[in-house]
C-alpha cells in the first residue's frame, strides 16, 4: 500500500463518523522506484491531506517532508517535489495494519494489499 | 456466456486461484477486456491535457482493465473482493493499488478524491444475493451512495455491464439515480448480439450537458461517411457519431502520450512475459473520438 492509496483510505464501519485517517502498524516497508510525473503530483498535491501524509511518512521511516502544510508555491521547487514524490508513491507498506481512528478495528494489510472486508455487523 | 458466472456462486467464491488464472491467460479475454475498458476511459470523457488522473477500477480483477488505464497514463486504484483474482494482478505487477474489498459494502474512501471510475464486467454481481443477509437494493444504494461521495463534483463513472435482464438494468440505474448521479444507458452495437455492450455512463452533480449521456456506437441512422471511415482497422464496425462535436476537438493529439512512449511500454510488457499486441503502423497512431 503507497501512501498515495493511504491518504484516500477511510474506515466505513457503520457508525464511524470520521474513519480518516487510518492509523498505520508496520510489519514490514518497501521501497519501489516510479517515474516521477511532476504534473501529476501537482495535480494531487491538493487532494492530500497534510498530516496525515506526513504522519503516515514518518511512520514507515521517512523524515523529510515539512512538517507544516506547504502552500502551493511549494509546487515550483524541485526538490520539494522529489520528496513529495517519494512520500506518496515510492514507500510501500508490503505487510503490517490499518487501524479505525474510531473504533480501532485493524485491517490487515497483506503482500502490500489493503483488506478492507467488513464483518457482517460492521456494515 | 452460455451460462452466468453470477448465478452460479458468489464472486469471491467463483473467481478462485483456477478460475482466476484461466480469466487471465485467455488471450480472447484480455483482448476483449482491454477493448470495453478503452471505451470506458473514453465515455469517462476527462479532459484532453495530458494530466494523469487518479482514477478507480471497481471489480478490477486480475487488472487487465486497470491496464487500459495505465497504458494511458492514469493513476489507479483497484478493488476487488477475490484474492485470487488480486494475486494474480500482484504477479502480473500492474501499476494500479489494489484493495481486497467488496464494493456492496460501500467504498472505503474519502470524500471527494477521485476523478472518475470504471468498472468493467462486475456491477451486475451486485444484483445477486448471495447470503441470507445481502439485499441487493441496499448493497447497490451503499456502493452508489459512497461512490457519489468519493468523486470529485463533475467527474464521471462509467461501467460496463452484463444485466440479465430489463429489470437488473432498471434497477441498477435507479440505485445510481436515488444516490445523486446523473445519467443513462449507452448501447453500443444494439442490433448486434454479439457485438452489443451496454455502459452505465454516470455523472456526478446536478444534470447539465456535460452530463447527458453520449451515444452508442453503430446505432441505426448513423452511417458512417467515407472519409470518416477510411483506413483505420476497426472501421467496417465502428460508426461515427460525434458529428455534432467541433472538428479542431478531435484534433488534439490523445492525453500526448507518443508512439516511443508506448513502444516502451509494451516493449516492458514483453519482457515480463505478458501478452502484447505486436507492434504495427497502427501502434501509437490517434483514434478517432468517437462518441
Ligand atoms: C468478469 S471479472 C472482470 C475483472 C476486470 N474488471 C477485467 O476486466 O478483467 C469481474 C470481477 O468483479 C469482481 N467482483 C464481483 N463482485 C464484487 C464485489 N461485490 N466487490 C468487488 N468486486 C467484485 C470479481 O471478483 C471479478 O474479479
Amino acid at each position: 500500500m503507497r501512501l498515495l492509496i493511504h491518504n484516500m483510505l477511510s474506515s466505513n464501519i457503520k457508525g464511524v463518523i470520521n474513519g480518516f485517517p487510518l492509523r498505520i502498524e508496520v510489519d514490514k516497508v518497501e521501497e519501489k522506484q516510479v517515474d516521477f510525473d511532476a504534473a501529476f503530483l501537482r495535480k494531487m498535491f491538493h487532494k492530500i491531506e497534510w498530516k496525515a501524509l506526513l504522519d503516515a511518512a514518518l511512520t514507515l521511516g521517512y523524515a523529510e517532508l515539512p512538517e507544516e502544510a506547504p502552500d502551493s508555491s511549494v509546487l515550483e521547487s524541485d526538490e520539494f517535489l522529489q520528496k513529495f514524490h517519494h512520500a506518496l508513491l515510492e514507500l510501500d507498506l508490503e505487510e503490517g495494519a490499518l487501524v479505525c481512528p474510531e473504533t480501532g478495528r485493524k485491517f490487515p494489510v497483506t503482500k502490500g494489499i489493503p483488506n478492507m472486508l467488513l464483518h457482517e455487523d460492521e456494515v | 456466456m452460455s451460462s452466468r458466472p453470477e448465478l452460479q456462486a458468489p464472486p469471491e467464491i467463483f473467481y478462485d486461484d483456477t478460475e482466476a488464472r484461466k480469466y487471465t491467460s485467455s488471450s480472447r479475454i484480455i483482448e476483449i477486456q482491454a477493448k470495453l475498458s478503452e471505451r470506458a476511459l473514453e465515455l469517462l470523457a476527462l479532459p484532453d491535457d495530458g494530466v494523469p488522473r487518479l482514477l478507480l477500477d471497481i471489480g478490477c480483477g486480475s487488472g487487465l482493465s486497470g491496464e487500459t488505464l495505465s497504458e494511458n497514463g492514469h493513476q489507479w486504484i483497484g478493488l476487488d473482493i477475490s484474492q485470487s483474482m488480486l494475486d494474480v494482478a500482484l504477479e502480473r505487477e500492474v501499476e494500479g493499488d489494489l484493495l481486497l474489498s467488496d464494493m456492496g459494502q460501500g467504498l472505503p474512501l474519502r470524500t471527494g478524491v477521485i476523478d472518475g471510475a470504471i468498472s468493467i464486467s462486475a456491477i451486475q454481481w451486485l444484483c445477486n444475493a448471495d447470503k441470507s443477509s445481502h439485499e441487493p437494493r441496499l448493497r447497490l444504494k451503499a456502493f452508489f451512495g459512497s461512490l457519489y461521495r468519493c468523486l470529485a463534483r463533475g467527474a464521471k463513472a462509467a461501467f460496463q455491464v452484463y444485466p440479465e435482464n430489463v429489470a437488473q438494468r432498471e434497477l441498477i440505474l435507479s440505485s445510481a439515480m436515488r444516490a445523486g448521479f446523473a445519467g443513462g444507458v449507452v448501447i453500443d452495437y444494439p442490433h448486434s448480439s454479439k457485438m452489443r455492450k451496454e455502459f452505465v455512463v454516470l455523472t456526478c452533480g446536478p444534470p447539465s450537458i456535460s452530463s447527458s449521456v453520449p451515444q452508442g456506437k453503430g446505432q441505426d441512422g448513423e452511417s458512417c461517411s467515407d472519409d470518416e471511415s477510411s483506413g483505420d482497422e476497426e472501421d467496417q464496425t465502428v460508426c461515427i457519431s460525434d458529428r455534432h462535436r467541433p472538428r479542431k476537438k478531435q484534433k488534439v493529439t490523445k492525453k500526448g502520450r507518443t508512439r516511443q512512449w508506448i513502444l516502451k511500454r509494451k516493449e516492458k510488457g514483453r519482457r515480463k512475459g505478458n501478452v502484447v499486441p505486436r507492434d504495427t503502423k497502427y501502434t501509437g497512431r490517434k483514434r478517432k473520438a468517437r462518441f
